[in-house]
Formats: C-alpha cells, sequence, structure tokens
C-alpha cells in the first residue's frame, strides 16, 4: 500500500504559513513546455463539440442571432473545419423587434462565409394569428413555438445554442448535449448523465439535441476571446449615444415596438448592450466603454450579472429560465 | 501570465451544508454579483428567514428548492486571482451516485463534506469510492459544522484521521482535511478565529495552490479520429486532414503513426491547428492531422505514435457505473461508445457488484440496477483501440447505450488489457 500524502492542516505545515504547496504551484505552471491559456483550452473544447456533432447528426443548425454568443459561436465552428466550409446551416429566430444593426450584421455575415439562413418569424405567427402578443408586450417568451416548429419543420437533429452555464442558474443545470423531446422540451431531472467528454447524441426520430458549445464559457471569457481573436461585433455593443427610456429599472430602446407608454419619457443617453436580444426586454447599460480593453474593464468590474442588468424577462420569477426552458426555449 | 483552472466536484450527504459551503464559497470569494444576492435575499425573505440562505444560490431548480435538496449536478465558474475554478456542484443523496460520479469524471479534485456531529458515515465513504474508482487526483475532506461540536479539535481530529485511513486504502495519494462552519465562514475563504488549533489553509487557499495534476503531457499521444476535412475546393482540390483532439500526449511532425484499429502506419506530414500549420501539438489541443499515406482513415479510428500504440481488443474488462434507470443484465446487446467509436457489444458476464459500505465485491448480481458499481465483462463486434482508466481516462472510459433509444446505461472504466 502506497503512503498517501496527507495535508492535514493543523500538523502537517512545514511552512508554518498555511501555503504549504504555492511554491510548487508556481514551478509547474513556469516550467512546462506544453501549458495553454485558458481561453486555448476552452476553444480546443468547443471544437471538440462542434466536430463530434458533424461526425454524429445529419442535419445540425447553429442558432445564430448576431448577438456575441452566436458570433463566437460561428467563428469557432470556422477554425473547426478549416479549410473546409463550415458543415451547418444557421436558423435565426426573428422576434421583429430586432435591432436593425444586428440584422444587418446577421445578413452580411452569412453572405460573407456563403453559409444558408433559415429565418423562423415571431411577426408571421402574429399576423397569421398564431400567436397572440402579450399584455406587456415582451416577444422573448414568443419565440419558443417558432423555433420548435423551425426544428421539426426543417428536421433537425442537433441544434447549437450559445448558452453558458454561467448565465443563470437553471442554465447551470443544463448538459452539453441536451436530448429534447419531440415537443422540444427539457426535462431537468431526466438529463442523461454526461461523463467525461463523451457525448452521447442518440435520439429517436422527431427528437433532437441542443448543444451547447460555450457551456463551460463565461461572460469574461467570451469578451477575452472576442479580443484575442479581433471578431467583429454589431455596434450596438459598444457605447453609444441612443434614445432610451426608463422601464422596471432598465433603459430600454424607444421604438414601433411599443415604447415608450403613458408616463414614461425618452432621454439620450449614453449606453451600450451586454446582451443583445429583442428590443422589449433587452436593457442598455450606462456605458462610456467605446472599445474590447474598456468592455472588458468594465465587464471585471461590474457588480450586476449579465442578464440580471439586461433582461426584463429573467425577472418574472425566480424560476422563469428554468418553466421557458422546460418549454423548449433556450 | 498564464492563469491555470482547477476542476473541481462537491460532494456531502443530505443536510449536512453542502449547498452552504459552495454559496459561502462563491461569496466570500466575491463571486457572485449584486443582482444575484438580491435574489437570495428577496426569496430568503419570502420564506421567513432572516439571514439570506446561501443554499439558494446554488440550488437553481424549482424542485431543488421546494425540497431544499440539490438533485442535479451544476457546474459554476469563479476566478481569484491565482487561477480559475470549475465547479461540478453535485448531490449527495444516495440515489443520485450517478451524478456525482458525473462531477467526479472531469474533476482534478474532489471536496468531501462531512457533519462534525455525524463523522464518516455510509455516504461518506461512497463518496470516497466514487472519488477513487473515477481517479480523482486529489480529496479535501471538509469536516463542516464545527460551531455545533464547540470548534473542539478532538472531535476534527479523529475525524479526519478516520477518513484518512479509508481513503488512502482506497488508493487515494493526496488528501487534505479542514475543519470549517459553512453557515459562519469559518475556514471556508477567511480564516477561523475559533479554531486557533488549525494552522492549515482555509477551502479556497488550498483549491488555489493545489498542483493541478495534468500528467497527460508525459503519456502516449492518442488522437481519436472525430471527422476527414476534405474541402474538395480550388484552392485545397487534394487536402484530407483528419481531425481531432489530442486526448493526451504531445504529436510531432514527421513522427511514425499508426492508425488503429486497422494497424495501418504512416508518418505525419503536417499538423493543423485550427488552420495554422504547427510543428508539435499536445493534449488537450483539437487539431487537424495530415499523413504521407493515402491510407483509409475515418472517424473511430485512432492515431497513436507507432511506438506506443495500443494494442486493440474485443474482450473489455471494466468496472462500471449503471446511471440508468432500467437494469444492465447478463447477454444484453447494447453499444459501446468509446472515444469518437461506437460498436455493437454484449454484456457477457457481471462478476460482482462493490458493496459501498464495506467495499467488498459481491459475486455474480446477475445485475446492476441505478447508482450500482460492479464489475462487467463485454464483447465488442469490432476491435477497440483500448487503454487501462488507470492511464488514460479519455481513452479508457466509454459508454453502453441502449440501441433501442440510445439512453446512458452506464459509465465504464477499463482495466488493462493483456
Amino acid at each position: 500500500m502506497t503512503t498517501a500524502a496527507v495535508t492535514q492542516g493543523a500538523v502537517r505545515d512545514p511552512g508554518g504559513d498555511g501555503h504549504p504547496r504555492r511554491t510548487d504551484h508556481q514551478d509547474r505552471t513556469a516550467g512546462s513546455p506544453y501549458s495553454l491559456t485558458h481561453l486555448d483550452v476552452l476553444e480546443s473544447e468547443a471544437v471538440h463539440i462542434f466536430r463530434e456533432v458533424a461526425g454524429e447528426f445529419e442535419r445540425p443548425v447553429i442558432l445564430f442571432s448576431g448577438g456575441k454568443d452566436s458570433i463566437v459561436m460561428l467563428h469557432l465552428a470556422l477554425k473547426a473545419f478549416a479549410p473546409a466550409p463550415v458543415p451547418f446551416s444557421l436558423l435565426h429566430v426573428d422576434t421583429g423587434h430586432n435591432f436593425p444593426e444586428v440584422l444587418e450584421y446577421r445578413d452580411r455575415t452569412v453572405a460573407r462565409h456563403g453559409l444558408r439562413l433559415h429565418i423562423a418569424s415571431v411577426q408571421d405567427y402574429i399576423n397569421r394569428g398564431e400567436l397572440r402578443e402579450r399584455p406587456d408586450g415582451t416577444r422573448n417568451p414568443l419565440q419558443t413555438v417558432p423555433l420548435t416548429d423551425a426544428i421539426r419543420n426543417a428536421r433537425f437533429d442537433a441544434v447549437f445554442g450559445g448558452g453558458r452555464r454561467d448565465e443563470e442558474k437553471a442554465r447551470a443545470k443544463e448538459r452539453v448535449f441536451s436530448l429534447r423531446d419531440e415537443f422540444s422540451q427539457w426535462d431537468p431531472r431526466r438529463q442523461r448523465p454526461e461523463l467525461w467528454q463523451l457525448y452521447n447524441g442518440r435520439h429517436a426520430p422527431g427528437e433532437h439535441v441542443r448543444v451547447f458549445p460555450l457551456s463551460n464559457w463565461t461572460e469574461l471569457d467570451v469578451w477575452q476571446y472576442i479580443d484575442r481573436e479581433q471578431i467583429e461585433l454589431p455596434a450596438i455593443y459598444f457605447s453609444h449615444e441612443r434614445e432610451v427610456f426608463r422601464r422596471a429599472g432598465m433603459w430600454l430602446t424607444a421604438g414601433d415596438w411599443g415604447g415608450p407608454g403613458d408616463g414614461e419619457t425618452v432621454e439620450k443617453r449614453r449606453v451600450r448592450y451586454r446582451t443583445v436580444g429583442d428590443m422589449s426586454c433587452t436593457g442598455a447599460v450606462d456605458s462610456d466603454a467605446a472599445t474590447l480593453n474598456a468592455v472588458i474593464a468594465e465587464i471585471a468590474a461590474s457588480r450586476l450579472t449579465e442578464r440580471g442588468a439586461t433582461r426584463a424577462d429573467d425577472k418574472l420569477s425566480e424560476a422563469a429560465m428554468e418553466d421557458r426552458k422546460r418549454e423548449g426555449y433556450f | 501570465m498564464t492563469i491555470d483552472t482547477l476542476r473541481f466536484a462537491t460532494a456531502g450527504s443530505v443536510d449536512d451544508g453542502k449547498s452552504t459551503l459552495v454559496g459561502r464559497l462563491l461569496h466570500d470569494s466575491k463571486a457572485v454579483l449584486a443582482d444575484q444576492m438580491e435574489a437570495v435575499e428577496r426569496a430568503s425573505l419570502g420564506r421567513g428567514q432572516e439571514a439570506p440562505d446561501l443554499a439558494l444560490l446554488t440550488d437553481g431548480l424549482r424542485a431543488e428548492r421546494e425540497q431544499g435538496i440539490t438533485i442535479d449536478v451544476a457546474y459554476r465558474y469563479f476566478a481569484t486571482p491565482q487561477r480559475r475554478f470549475i465547479l461540478a456542484d453535485t448531490p449527495g443523496h444516495v440515489q443520485y451516485t450517478r451524478n456525482m460520479v458525473t462531477g467526479a469524471s472531469t474533476a482534478d479534485l474532489a471536496v468531501v463534506l462531512v457533519d462534525a456531529r455525524h463523522g464518516v458515515v455510509e455516504q461518506t465513504r461512497r463518496h470516497a469510492a466514487v472519488a477513487a474508482l473515477l481517479r480523482v487526483p486529489q480529496v479535501v475532506l471538509t469536516v463542516n459544522k464545527m460551531d455545533l461540536v464547540g470548534y473542539q479539535e478532538s472531535v476534527f481530529a479523529a475525524i479526519a484521521e478516520e477518513f484518512t485511513a479509508y481513503a488512502t486504502q482506497l488508493g487515494i495519494r493526496q488528501i487534505t482535511t479542514v475543519p470549517v462552519s459553512a453557515l459562519d465562514g469559518d475556514n471556508v475563504v477567511e480564516p477561523s478565529r475559533n479554531m486557533d488549533w488549525y494552522g492549515g489553509p482555509t477551502v479556497l487557499e488550498h483549491l488555489e495552490t493545489v498542483p493541478v495534476g495534468h500528467r497527460t503531457n508525459d503519456e502516449p499521444a492518442r488522437i481519436p479520429v472525430q471527422y476527414v476535412i476534405r474541402p474538395q475546393t480550388a484552392e485545397n482540390p487534394d487536402y484530407r486532414g483528419y481531425a481531432g483532439q489530442i486526448t493526451s500526449g504531445a504529436l510531432h511532425v514527421g513522427e511514425p503513426v499508426t492508425v488503429l484499429p486497422s494497424g495501418r502506419t504512416s508518418t505525419v506530414e503536417a499538423i493543423d491547428m485550427l488552420g495554422e500549420p504547427v510543428g508539435t501539438a499536445w493534449a488537450p489541443q483539437s487539431v487537424t492531422v495530415r499523413l504521407t499515406d493515402g491510407i483509409d482513415v475515418s472517424r473511430g479510428d485512432l492515431i497513436a505514435p507507432t511506438a506506443t500504440a495500443p494494442t486493440v481488443t474485443r474482450e473489455v474488462g471494466a468496472t462500471v457505473c449503471h446511471v440508468a434507470d432500467r437494469p444492465l443484465t447478463i447477454g444484453q446487446r447494447v453499444l459501446l461508445k468509446h472515444t469518437t467509436r461506437t460498436v455493437k457489444a454484449i454484456v457477457e458476464e457481471i462478476p460482482s457488484r462493490l458493496a459501498l459500505d464495506d467495499l467488498s465485491q459481491h459475486p455474480a448480481p446477475g445485475e446492476l440496477v441505478a447508482n450500482d458499481i460492479g464489475r462487467v465483462r463485454v464483447r465488442t463486434a469490432e476491435p477497440l483501440a483500448l487503454d487501462a482508466y488507470a492511464d488514460s481516462r479519455r481513452t479508457g472510459s466509454f459508454l453502453l447505450i441502449d440501441p433501442a433509444d440510445g439512453t446512458t446505461l452506464a459509465a465504464g472504466m477499463a482495466d488493462a488489457t493483456g
């Protein structure tokens, strides 16, 4: 039997300073010829996930909103299959309340890489009377039906999402490969255990798998990677002057979608967005951060989470995200 | 400067305060932001609690908050100036052993929690056994609720001694023990003022400084082929690259390699690192390998240096953790997923089931049911290039899958092959 190396703090602490191993640690990181940065490790893991899906599925699609997480996903997919093209098409769930700058970015990106874009339109569903506008005007929860219909109609069997586990405590429970039934439902109590990096993508006809290559990334990792790779983003991520009004503690963009309402006044402020989503529920934050470095510094110092700062719909109840995910939302 | 990442998993029995410990770790290391804390304060007040219940920071599902227990593994991310952390927060209840196995499968370190009043109980032994089986290199025992035993050194010392003896017997090499009170924050992030007799690191200090056991670069190189990249474009008419993540070791241009299971040999002509050529690549980099010969290579093959290539086998002996609600039986036809290769297989034998209370092997159990850990012998329809789990967590592990509906049945850790 091998003798265990026991650090029973009270008894064995040769240095007497409470840090018996700090030296070892420094030597290891400095001395290894094969070290990698944490961004290298995250990138490699995400590429591995993209390639697994390419190897095992018939009809994968990347959810692409023109937001930073989906932009990073596309960038990773481009690297994963270089010098060949990305073997997936893109799907955008268009709420009808998107930022024009983001739609412009979306179309330009699709054209530049010669990709195919599917669009699922919430407005079309409303026009046809298949979905009804909510009293609070937010369209985020309305995305679920067009999304799940699009998946079923196009028979997508793997759907990449940019969700990160650091975003929200229900998302923290999400698998990298997340099996959904034919109604796209998520049942957090019946998830497949996910061990090592062995992803089980088996599914019955009609079922599909949601895949989250950025599961282990944090908001800061995403921004540091965007900086390292010099990835272009829609301008609304950087400080600019915008007409906004206050609702439920957030700065919303004034526009045809339904704001401002009675008693709400528009003012010009220097703001930027931390997330990009439906205009009716995505808030801007006051910011002078006009460059990647300034944005990274701002996020590192922020005392608010990305969603806490900018997403109204997550505040609807203690389990708002879990409830939407159960129904098929990302 | 490179800041490395420690992946760790927590395990504890129901009601021993694990969620509180994790909440305290996140809160006191300033990883909890203001809006998250406000949400916890609001929810705690709503339940009539005066102080914020830190367990609410981590119990993310409705059912978890209703029952006050952790049901499913959750992953959390935080960083200090010393290191980044990925925490697999796993439930302690016996019926969720499979979730601890999930968390432990990628962990460099496991934090096992015990209640100072109860000491080492069956669940503690189970957690230590799982950590040992999954080959988690480091184990930290936190003796919680020291406030409820008067912060007595003798209570801590007795539990630490008993646990260390047990864990050592399991083959765990690195064991650290820390007395804490998660509720009050003693020795979690801040040193305790109530336990002057303890001179060791706090839990966070230990996590920040413990060496991460990434020995994978000393191991032989392994590249399971995920996907063949063939652009067939005007710029790249003849490009044929084998995409895969290096699971261990390092690979060099010019190195003689063998492709398994076919056994064909070739030489590494080039290594492309996500579009850029490099001379050497190492674990865990995702690369694309080009070979000098036009031999047949496809998804599921393994590329390895000829000098250190594994043998191939169709007879797999392994320890498995059964993770499904339906049982695993002798004669059952399954799919075996090993690296990027999925093959048909049949369960030939279930020689024994592990009794976690005393670590004895119960012979011939006939079947394995949910949360059982047992020994199996499996025969596969095609040969596998399998390493022993003791040598490699990536190329020594596999899943058993129900071919009917894709359910993951069991997680396997292979024995050394002949």
